[in-house]
């Protein structure tokens, strides 16, 4: 891919070498404040709501995020806004202002946890044990994508930026645990739109505005199509090539609260906050970014395709997946460069960090203390988790290449979520608010929804259900194992003694009592941010209805 | 847990620094570099912007500083 080159010079890689050192620095300095086990997994409850609201939206702003969007802009247009807007706010909302009551109000360390709280061992072990193996996949998957990205810009070979990338994530996680990841991801966040940008910037100035861009695009073999977010939607005659029931339901419910409600990588940051009003506020925090980062992604995304020519290959430089680094390479100077390559690393580095911090947390309390070693001492687990994440980032990098069979990587990450997100969020949201669901429902439920999801998703690889896209199988198959999960816990919960009273305090509705302490500030009040949040989001689809 | 330093202390000095290269690069930049950007000043603005974030969130924490840490938790080992 030598077209991918960009032209760096002393000053790009001296500003990515400051970064470098930065990161490592705050690992140094983060290492000193850790004298417990919380301190190391959960940053001793101590941060504010600011710092784990940008942690939690950068946790998500990973480099595959990035560059699939940028990619899914220039192939799809317009609606791809749809993966920020209702794919990703009403969670997030709904994260802070309902279920986050239960997650911090009951004092897990994880979200494991709380479901060995809620239901039983069995249930707990099969969500640690497939969520630690999840996180190890796909670190490998950003740690193999860092790779190809470098090796096409900067000309590094592969193992070369493998080894720097996962060094330094290393680095700072032995040492400083999730405050050093924490920290780092706030850097991260501003890094990459510092980085980014540029991009939109210069690009927009090329094709005349925003105006122009939309022009360019009604010229463009996308059309005007791309440009609009619902209005094609009554069938799947649209870019898409799904129906508005596929995105409200499919997209907007099932697999964004799947991923958004119930991935620990996501809701560790929260479980960081100092207090119950920061930890509801800190998905919300995330959430006006969120509304905001399709600037710097689908925008981009858009200009590549009217700008780039020969954009759309099926493989070679001109993929969709390379719209970011070619408008890099066509517009920016030196100087900004090394800002947008140093952002590529950061928001890699971000993506894997969430993965990596979330994975050693959960092998150490979910795994390693409550199954293998109980009762030791407090700095026997610290230790445990500085092994556990040299181990899974090792197992990571050596997963790394079962990425390469895949076309899209954004829809194989996609697939990963729909198997073993969608039944989760079902389990979680029936088990929240039906007090009589039996522990051996939702042992049922998770198991037997992630069959489901996987059934679905073999039959499609083996080409006996076919199915328009894989995106369209994602949204089939999170469906599918949903309405199993809930399904199963209705069925089986009649069978199998529920749990009592005292049990269930604090971990389902109506049980809490009166934990909820309001703020008295009113830009401080979770339930108020949250719906300015949603209305936003409703108010930004206008002009692109 | 013993105090942790500051974050906005760690955004605040990257940007400050990255806004006097940046900058810097800008003030340099000829008439290639321009042509590239579609004749925007981008690294002197971008460089400008960097740096006046940079100081806004070393400005913050001096107006707003960590509050002191309780006795319970300075405990040194």
């Amino acid at each position: 891919m030598a077209g991918l080159r960009l032209d760096v010079g002393f000053v790009d890689y001296l500003i990515l070498a400051v970064y470098f050192v930065t990161v490592l620095g705050v690992g140094f300095a983060a290492r000193r404040a850790i004298r417990s086990s919380a301190d190391f997994f959960l940053s001793g409850r101590s941060m504010p709501a600011w710092v784990t609201g940008l942690a939690f939206i950068s946790a998500n702003l990973g480099a595959l995020e990035i560059v699939g969007m940028a990619a899914n802009g220039a192939q799809y247009g317009l609606m791809t806004l749809h993966y920020y807007w209702i794919g990703a706010v009403p969670a997030m909302v709904f994260l802070g202002i309902v279920m986050m009551p239960f997650y911090y109000g009951s004092k897990v360390r994880s979200v494991p946890e709380f479901l060995r709280l809620r239901f039983n061992r069995p249930t707990h072990l099969f969500n640690a044990v497939s969520f630690a193996v999840a996180q190890v996949l796909i670190a490998g998957v950003n740690l193999y994508a860092l790779a190809l990205i470098l090796q096409a810009l900067l000309g590094w070979p592969l193992w070369t930026s493998i080894v720097i990338g996962a060094f330094i994530v290393l680095a700072y996680i032995t040492l400083g645990g999730l405050s050093s990841a924490i920290y780092n991801e706030v850097l991260q966040f501003f890094v990459i739109v510092a980085g980014l940008l540029p991009i939109t910037i210069i690009g927009l100035v090329k094709v005349g505005g925003i105006d122009g861009l939309f022009d360019k695009v009604r010229q463009s073999p996308l059309g005007d199509a791309g440009l609009h977010t619902w209005s094609n939607t009554g069938g799947t005659d649209n870019p898409l090539g799904a129906s508005w029931i596929g995105i409200v339901f499919g997209l907007g419910f099932v697999l964004s609260f799947g991923y958004w409600t119930t991935n620990f990588a996501e809701v560790q940051r929260a479980l960081s906050a100092k207090d119950m009003s920061a930890a509801r506020r800190t998905p919300i925090i995330g959430a006006f970014p969120k509304l905001l980062i399709p600037a710097i992604t689908v925008i981009p995304g858009l200009i590549a395709l009217v700008t780039v020519q020969g954009l759309g290959a099926d493989e070679g430089a001109y993929t969709y997946n390379n719209a970011i680094p070619l408008l890099m390479r066509d517009l920016l100077p030196n100087g900004v460069l090394g800002v947008a390559v140093t952002g590529l690393v950061a928001s890699f580095m971000a993506g894997m960090a969430a993965n990596v911090s979330g994975f050693n947390t959960v092998f150490t309390y979910d795994i390693w203390q409550t199954y293998v070693r109980k009762d030791r001492d407090d700095a026997h687990y610290v230790r445990v988790g500085r092994i556990a994440t040299v181990g899974g980032i090792v197992v990571g990098i050596g997963t790394a290449f079962i990425a390469a069979g895949f076309d899209n990587i954004m829809n194989y990450i996609q697939a990963l979520f729909s198997l073993f997100n969608a039944p989760l969020f079902a389990t979680f949201i029936v088990g929240m608010f039906w007090k009589r669901m039996s522990a051996w429902a939702g042992f049922w439920s998770l198991l037997l929804g992630f069959l489901a999801a996987f059934t679905l998703y073999i039959l499609h690889l083996t080409e006996v259900i076919e199915f328009n896209s894989d995106l369209e199988q994602s949204f089939w198959g999170a469906g599918l194992a949903f309405v199993t999960a809930v399904v199963v816990a209705a069925l089986i919960t009649p069978f199998t003694p529920g749990k009592s009273e005292d049990e269930l305090r604090g971990l389902v509705y109506g049980t809490a009592g009166d934990t909820l302490v309001e703020d008295r500030v009113w830009w401080r009040n979770p339930v108020l941010l949250g719906v300015i949040a949603v209305i936003l989001a409703f108010v930004l689809y206008i002009p692109v209805w | 847990m013993a105090r942790l330093f500051d974050v906005r202390r760690v955004i605040g000095g990257l940007f400050v620094l990255y806004g006097v290269i940046v900058t810097l690069i800008g003030i340099l930049d000829g008439p290639s570099e321009l042509e590239k950007a579609q004749g925007v000043r981008i690294n002197l603005w971008m460089g400008l912007g960097m740096l006046a974030f940079g100081l806004l969130m070393l400005l913050w924490l001096r107006l707003n500083p960590p509050p002191p840490l309780e006795a319970d938790d300075d405990r040194e080992t």
